[in-house]
């Protein structure tokens, strides 16, 4: 079975990496970095939360910003999905609803980087999705 | 699902749930049949279960009474004259087998494989995701593991990982296309 070949590649990122921001200490505090959680059930995919998920990590890395992108299951919310939950650090995760492409940009450009608050916000949210 | 890309999203997530630490996905082409097998180290099923399974009324969650990942799959390999297979033991895991005739009218495209399996493994930081493409003697293979091996503690899940590892797929599959 032959390996894969760009590793090399992503060996020479890794380092543009580390030089550009001090990911390495920041990885021992992810709540120092943006969490994103993109809802990936059967619910979600049907709805489309792959396409967001690739649109996230696209615009987020366009932009610069520094962030986790991680898929977590069903949170209960099918009738809202795509749905994706934010901690921004220091901050209590919120869950955002019917979440497309064009919400997703809303969510970054407002929430992420200016910390306000934006439609959509699935109200019970108080409870982590790792709880549940 | 609308696509076999997003049957490999879904019936993985099947896998996490079932708090597996490895998931292994092989995709095997031989001229018109597929064979995408998902197996993973979970908590697994009991006899009865694996029964029911195809049952859209038969789940493990209790947010909500459905479960349409399996009869979604079975529905769309054996429109094609496949079919879906599963093996699984409490405690030692799960395989999850689905067999495509790629030629059959009725089969779903492939989708964006690159974009699905990239999220599988940026996505799930904590599971070592395994992927083995097999293609008339051509092949590729990559996890988790190798990835992290090279990152030397820089997450796995950033977005400009993220977008790495997609591209990377993406070059993968369209030379073992050629």
């Amino acid at each position: 079975m032959s390996k894969v070949k760009n590793l090399q590649d992503l060996k020479k990122m890794r380092d543009e990496l580390k030089g550009k921001i001090n990911l390495r200490e920041k990885s021992d505090h992810p709540e120092s970095l943006v969490q994103v959680k993109v809802s990936m059930a059967t619910c979600g995919i049907a709805s489309g939360a792959r396409e967001t998920m690739n649109y996230m990590i696209d615009e987020m890395d366009n932009q610069g910003i520094d962030a986790v992108v991680t898929q977590t299951g069903c949170m209960g919310y099918c009738y809202a999905e795509p749905t994706i939950e934010v901690t921004l650090p220091g901050e209590k995760p919120l869950v955002f609803g019917h979440v497309n492409t064009k919400k997703a940009s809303e969510i970054i450009e407002r929430y992420i980087k200016n910390g306000e608050l934006v439609d959509g916000i699935i109200p019970d949210s108080y409870e982590k999705i790792d709880e549940k | 699902m609308k696509d076999l890309s997003m049957h490999i999203l879904d019936i993985a997530e099947n896998s996490l749930k079932a708090q597996a630490t490895e998931v292994e996905v092989v995709l095997r082409y031989e001229k018109d049949i597929l064979e995408m097998s998902i197996t993973d180290n979970g908590c697994g099923m009991d006899a009865e279960l694996v029964k029911r399974i195809a049952d859209p009324y038969a789940t493990s969650r209790t947010s909500r009474r459905v479960g349409l990942g399996i009869p979604f799959l079975k529905m769309n390999a054996e429109q094609t004259g496949g079919y879906v297979e599963i093996e699984s033991q409490p405690g030692k895991g799960t395989c999850v087998k689905s067999v495509f005739k790629t030629n059959h009218i009725d089969c779903v495209p492939a989708g964006d494989l690159a974009s699905s399996l990239s999220l599988l493994i940026t996505g799930n930081p904590a599971v070592n995701i395994v992927i083995r493409i097999l293609k008339e003697g051509e092949s590729f293979e990559v996890s988790s593991a190798e990835i992290n091996e090279v990152l030397e503690g820089v997450p796995i899940s950033h977005p400009k990982v993220g977008k790495f590892v997609r591209n990377m797929l993406k070059e993968e599959f369209k030379s073992i296309e050629q």
